[in-house]
């Protein structure tokens, strides 16, 4: 396995050389000539909460996917250590284990909640799929954790049979997002989770990740254009710019004390973050 | 305290800001500095406005990136240089040596103060009820109202809200505290309760390096001042 920050990481207390959870390395994807992205390398450990922020069209979309193996890079890898300790190459897996560890270990939040939800089942179903992909069978249980969840995301139980077309967009989101945690993963990609919420329910949820977080070591990638939700929610950064990461790391000293001039930019154009 | 050993070493700091958006224009703030600060030891920064006070506290924290120089901290008994330091590590640091205490407070919306303060004991792995137990204790001693721990601090003054984020970086007792102006909105009763705290600290070793614009306070908890040097400005 190739771990492209290891040359670079201080040597530090015994405690934190545990292994990543999760390795990209020189990860890029050419769309033919245009770039997504480009050479993108990190480590992220349980319970760690990358952000990462950037013009529309920087490549945040295309990095996730190609992080969450729905996008195949056209160089570099990504290592995952999964729940059985081996730490495997994703593109290098066969198609099902691919997709089976995006149903179970991973969650994988898209930036239109059309595209991470069943459209035509009902919300309770939305939620019980991932149950079910990850072994439960009992209807009770699982419609017992289906509402469970619709109410942690604040969504009236009454509503769990009705299709999420009759939902609004920001509750769209909030099923997506409940449907995505359900099965308690241990790795998250978000995609602008909290676009469209209002800030009451946007607090609510980033309360609801941040527990998960610190009590049960999740860890999450999240793509997001809001820097207050970067500051509260993100121990790490990465912005990027044309495809490639100008500036990381930790959250608060790029977004106080920003190197790069287009992280500057980007922090002196918001009122407060 | 001489012999007590080095909890903080700033070696040969320099931090200037280059602002990009103005035309590149560089402000440089510290420039050369150097000190140590001992356990057991409370030492205040002085100097004018502008001087770099917060300056420095950010850059011990991590908060501000150095120019050149070293930041070394005992962090589990060996010392970490914070101007070199990965991301990962500096979130350890943090999370078990450096304590932190700014002015604004910055919190998620809806969580509960009790909550804020317990969550670095959680963190930690102290189970919930006993960090719990832990945070309002803190809170009844800086005489936080019992009926304000379930509220989110949103809507709390800015002492109360000063107070909050005072027992957030004082409950899992840190050896190394950095304190911006701790006092600065607090009334006579709760300025000496902060006092006591820090006394409290030091005498079981933890560093301290704050800015306290308040003489009284000052003169009672610091056991030295360094005056942070004016850096002369390019014209
Ligand atoms: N399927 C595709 N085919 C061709 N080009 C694409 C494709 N998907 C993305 N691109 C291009 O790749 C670049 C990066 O797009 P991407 O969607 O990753 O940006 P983004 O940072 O997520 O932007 P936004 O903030 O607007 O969501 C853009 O120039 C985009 O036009
Ligand atoms: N993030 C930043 N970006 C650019 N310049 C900064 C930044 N933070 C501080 N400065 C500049 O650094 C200098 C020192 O500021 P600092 O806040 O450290 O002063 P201070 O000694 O704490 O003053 P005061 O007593 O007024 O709080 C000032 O000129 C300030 O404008
Ligand atoms: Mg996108
Ligand atoms: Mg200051």
């Amino acid at each position: 396995m190739r771990t492209p920050e290891a040359a670079r990481v201080d040597p530090s207390p015994a405690t934190e050389t545990d292994p990543p959870l999760l390795t990209a390395d020189g990860v890029t994807r050419w769309y033919g000539h245009r770039l997504g992205c480009r050479d993108v390398a990190f480590m992220l450990w349980p319970g760690e909460v990358l952000g990462i922020v950037g013009e529309s069209g920087s490549g945040k979309t295309t990095l996730l996917d190609c992080l969450s193996g729905r996008l195949s890079p056209t160089a570099g890898h990504v290592v995952y250590r999964g729940e059985d300790g081996d730490a495997v190459d994703i593109f290098a897996l066969p198609e099902s284990r691919r997709r089976l560890l995006q149903r179970t270990e991973w969650g994988i939040v898209r930036q239109n909640p059309r595209d991470g939800l069943r459209m035509g089942v009902s919300a309770g179903a939305n939620i019980g799929e991932r149950l079910m992909a990850a072994g439960w069978r009992h209807y009770g249980d699982i419609r017992g954790s289906a509402d469970e969840w619709l109410q942690r995301v604040e969504i009236d139980g009454d509503r769990i049979d009705d299709r999420p077309v009759t939902f609004s967009g920001g509750m769209q989101q909030r099923l997506q997002i409940a449907r995505n945690l359900v099965t308690r993963p241990r790795l998250v990609f978000m995609d602008e989770p909290t676009g469209g919420l209002d800030v009451s329910v946007q607090a609510r949820l980033l309360d609801l990740l941040r527990g998960l977080v610190a009590e049960f070591g999740l860890a999450a990638v999240i793509v997001t254009h809001d820097l207050a939700v970067v500051r509260l929610l993100a121990h790490r950064l990465m912005v990027m710019q044309g495809g490639a990461v100008v500036e990381s790391g930790l959250t608060d000293q790029v977004l106080d004390d920003p190197q790069h001039p287009y992280t500057q930019l980007l922090v002196s154009s918001v009122l407060q973050a | 305290m001489t012999d007590a050993p080095a909890m903080i070493a700033v070696e040969e700091l320099d931090k200037t800001f280059t602002l990009h958006v103005q035309g590149g224009a560089r402000i440089p703030v510290l420039s050369d500095l150097s000190f140590t600060v001992s356990a057991g030891e409370c030492v205040a920064l002085t100097g004018p406005s502008g001087a770099g006070k917060s300056t420095l506290l950010r850059l011990i924290y991590g908060n501000y990136k150095a120019q050149g120089g070293r930041i070394l901290v005992r962090h589990d008994g060996a010392m970490v240089d914070i101007a070199s330091a990965s991301p990962r590590t500096m979130l350890a640091v943090r999370a078990r040596t450096l304590g932190y205490v700014s002015q604004f407070l910055r919190v998620v919306p809806r969580v509960p103060s009790i909550e804020i303060v317990a969550e670095p004991l959680i963190r930690l792995g102290t189970a919930r009820e006993a960090a719990r137990d832990r945070a309002a204790s803190v809170l009844q001693r800086l005489n936080v109202p019992e009926r304000l721990w379930t509220i989110a601090p949103a809507t709390f003054s800015g002492g109360e809200q000063q107070r909050i984020n005072i027992a957030s970086a004082l409950v899992s007792e840190r050896p190394i505290l950095l304190l911006d102006e701790p006092t600065a909105s607090l009334d006579a009763a709760n300025r000496a309760v902060v006092i006591s705290l820090i006394r409290d600290a030091t005498a079981r070793g933890a560093a301290i390096v704050g800015i306290f614009h308040d003489r009284d306070v000052r003169a009672a908890v610091a056991d030295r001042e360094f005056a942070v040097p004016e850096v002369r400005r390019a014209a």
